[in-house]
């Protein structure tokens, strides 16, 4: 009864078609940042590293390294501020989170490229 | 001012328009029977008492049953009052129902409520007090509540502490109104108010939603 009446307020903050993407996967995200008046659509690509909480918390983190350093933004989900999320490229990972990438430089930083049948190849 | 009661349903997250993640509180409220409506010349004052959430029918009583008969109803487990100026017209007639669409309009509400019941609790959590340093020689005092009167203080008019010195002692369990909370929505079909922020008391404990004197 509790949880019924939580999700029915929560649904109306919640996205109905969210893209299909796995962890390890090159996703462009692209959200919405507001300068002063204007607002601008700017893109985010990078590897999604880990996927968290559920419901209207939901969140994922994506890594980049930009100029050699690595950059995370954890994006919440269902926010109306993340427009959309694309993936580009699949990654193959046998893991959940990816903390393990952060001690990563170089090439060690790349995942081999997923065969298998997704979304993010289509 | 408008009143309802209901019940705290639990706390979640919504997205305003802005795209600004607002914490918020989920509160059933009504809808409510006018059990009773006092009038000045019956009662001294102009009072309008509502129930809300049913007695199941094997714990009723007699005597709470004929007053809900009155209002062709059954009895309610939250009863309370709600005062209306001396001056005012009847709105409600007994047996009125009354349920949220009466907040359409509101911006800001009242919420009072029992709050969480803490045990006894020291001066610490319950008074702010700072306690004692955790090192530098302290022994078995660090979250007392330090000199609580002299022998011969004045401060007690004598001996003694004085009435009203902050100590521990039994916290919470304690009606509390938390004011102006923003009303996110109304939620008709499933007699839902969100409201902004937190209130007082558990989930699933009854509370009494008031619309606030700020207006925005």
């Amino acid at each position: 009864m509790k949880t019924r009446l939580l999700d029915a307020v929560e649904k109306k903050s919640l996205k109905k078609n969210i893209t299909h993407f796995e962890i390890g996967d090159t996703v462009n995200v692209r959200y919405r940042i507001k300068e002063g008046e204007k607002e601008r659509i700017q893109i985010f690509t990078g590897t999604v590293i880990a996927r968290r909480g559920r419901g209207i918390s939901e969140t994922f983190t994506v890594r980049r390294i930009v100029a050699g350093e690595g950059v995370e933004r954890i994006f919440p989900i269902h926010s109306p501020n993340v427009v959309d999320i694309k993936p580009v490229q699949s990654g193959k990972t046998r893991r959940a989170k990816l903390y393990y990438l952060r001690k990563r430089v170089g090439k060690a930083v790349r995942l081999s490229q997923r065969h298998s049948e997704h979304t993010a190849l289509k | 001012m408008l009143m309802l009661l209901g019940k705290k349903v639990g706390i979640t997250q919504v997205y305003d328009e802005a795209g600004k993640l607002l914490p918020v509180t989920v509160i059933q409220a009504g809808p409510c029977v006018v059990t009773q409506v006092k009038t000045v010349e019956n009662d001294g004052y102009n009072a309008v008492q509502l129930g809300f959430d049913d007695v199941k029918a094997s714990r009723r009583k007699k005597p709470e049953s004929g007053h809900a008969d009155k209002a062709r109803s059954v009895p309610k487990k939250f009863v309370r009052e709600m005062r209306l100026p001396d001056d005012a017209e009847a709105e409600y007639k007994i047996g009125d129902s009354v349920d949220v669409s009466i907040f359409s309009e509101v911006e800001f509400v009242d919420v009072t409520g029992t709050s969480k019941g803490k045990g006894f609790a020291g001066p610490m959590k319950r008074h702010g007090f700072g306690g004692f340093p955790k090192t530098h020689g302290t022994k078995r005092k660090h979250r007392a509540p330090g000199s609580i009167a002299s022998h011969a203080s004045n401060a007690g008019h004598g001996a003694g502490p004085k009435k009203g010195k902050k100590m521990g002692g039994h916290m919470g369990c304690e009606k509390v109104t938390t004011k102006n909370h923003r009303l996110i929505s109304v939620e008709q079909e499933n007699n839902l108010l969100v409201v902004k922020g937190s209130v007082p008391g558990a989930s699933s404990g009854y509370c009494v939603i008031r619309s606030s004197k700020r207006s925005s």
